[in-house]
């Protein structure tokens, strides 16, 4: 754990090392935007861009997303968090109610067996 | 991180686990030590779907279920803490295949999903699949958040009160 986070952090320093990278961030940081426009507003070649995106990414800072025939990137890791966090509580609430029904089903599973004996006797 | 093996005794096997699998899609999975007949029974009989379905914790009990599980068949569950202060849920079944697959919509608003069960019986065991169906991202992004703050406020105060009763209770 404490080497996944240190490498995370080693990730994302040598993201954030590179000003076109920090301008990209930045620029997402107003509004969302595809791989093209990014490219479009750096001047910068589509094969570029995406090795720009694909550091910011690995950093999980920037998250992207395949739509079609766009790639559309946005800010990562908060987001990401956010909706984890969020997903995790919906996930309590059916383990919650699984684990109700675990019970209800053991119970019925054991009155299964017991009728089952008495119809052998 | 991850060693598990098959064959195993291993209690992560019946860990409920959550996947947004799109946009739009959400599964929830479980297997539970049982035949698929009787994990269905529990989600068909109101009964007994009645035992489970609002936990103690979730705060706000189930008042009523009527359920008519077949195809174009109608369910209506009734959650609150007396009947003047209650929130239906209701809908109907698209799909009811005995032991193996139940299929059913929601009708209280235009966001909510279509949900598909699926039992899948192998080794005694059973995996039971749940997935929903929203009708767009957004429906879905606020089902997920909605869990926050989609309880009406009587419920919240009314959930605030009986932990305070609960907490004084278990002190004396």
């Amino acid at each position: 754990m404490v080497q996944y986070t240190q490498t995370r952090f080693d990730a994302s320093f040598a993201a954030l090392s590179d000003a076109t990278r920090r301008g990209v961030l930045e620029q997402l940081g107003r509004a969302d935007a595809s791989i093209t426009d990014l490219a479009e507003k750096f001047h910068m070649t589509l094969t570029g861009m995406k090795k720009h995106v694909g550091v910011l990414e690995r950093a999980g800072l920037v998250s992207t997303e395949k739509i079609g025939r766009v790639r559309t990137c946005k800010l990562g890791l908060r987001g990401l968090e956010e909706e984890a966090a969020l997903i995790e509580r919906y996930r309590q609430l059916w383990a919650t109610r699984f684990d109700e029904l675990d019970k209800l089903v053991e119970e019925l599973k054991q009155k299964e067996k017991g009728d089952g004996r008495q119809k052998r006797k | 991180m991850d060693d598990r093996r098959e064959n195993e005794p291993n209690p992560m096997n019946n860990r409920t686990t959550i996947e947004r699998k799109s946009e739009r899609e959400l599964v929830v999975t479980r297997t539970f030590d049982a035949p698929a007949r009787i994990v269905f029974e529990a989600w068909t009989k109101a009964e007994l779907f009645m035992r489970w379905w609002a936990p103690k914790s979730a705060g706000v009990p189930l008042l009523s279920c009527e359920m008519d599980v077949r195809a174009g068949g109608r369910y209506r569950l009734e959650f609150g803490h007396d009947a003047s202060n209650s929130m239906a849920f209701f809908g109907g079944y698209i799909e009811a295949t005995p032991h193996s697959r139940l299929v059913w919509t929601n009708e209280e608003g235009d966001d909510a999903p279509v949900t598909t069960l699926t039992c899948e019986e192998k080794g005694g065991k059973t995996l039971l699949v749940l997935h929903e169906l929203y009708p767009s991202k957004e429906a879905l992004d606020e089902a997920i958040a909605g869990m926050e703050g989609g309880m009406p406020e009587q419920f919240e105060q009314l959930d605030e009160l009986l932990l305070t009763l609960g907490a004084s209770g278990e002190r004396s």
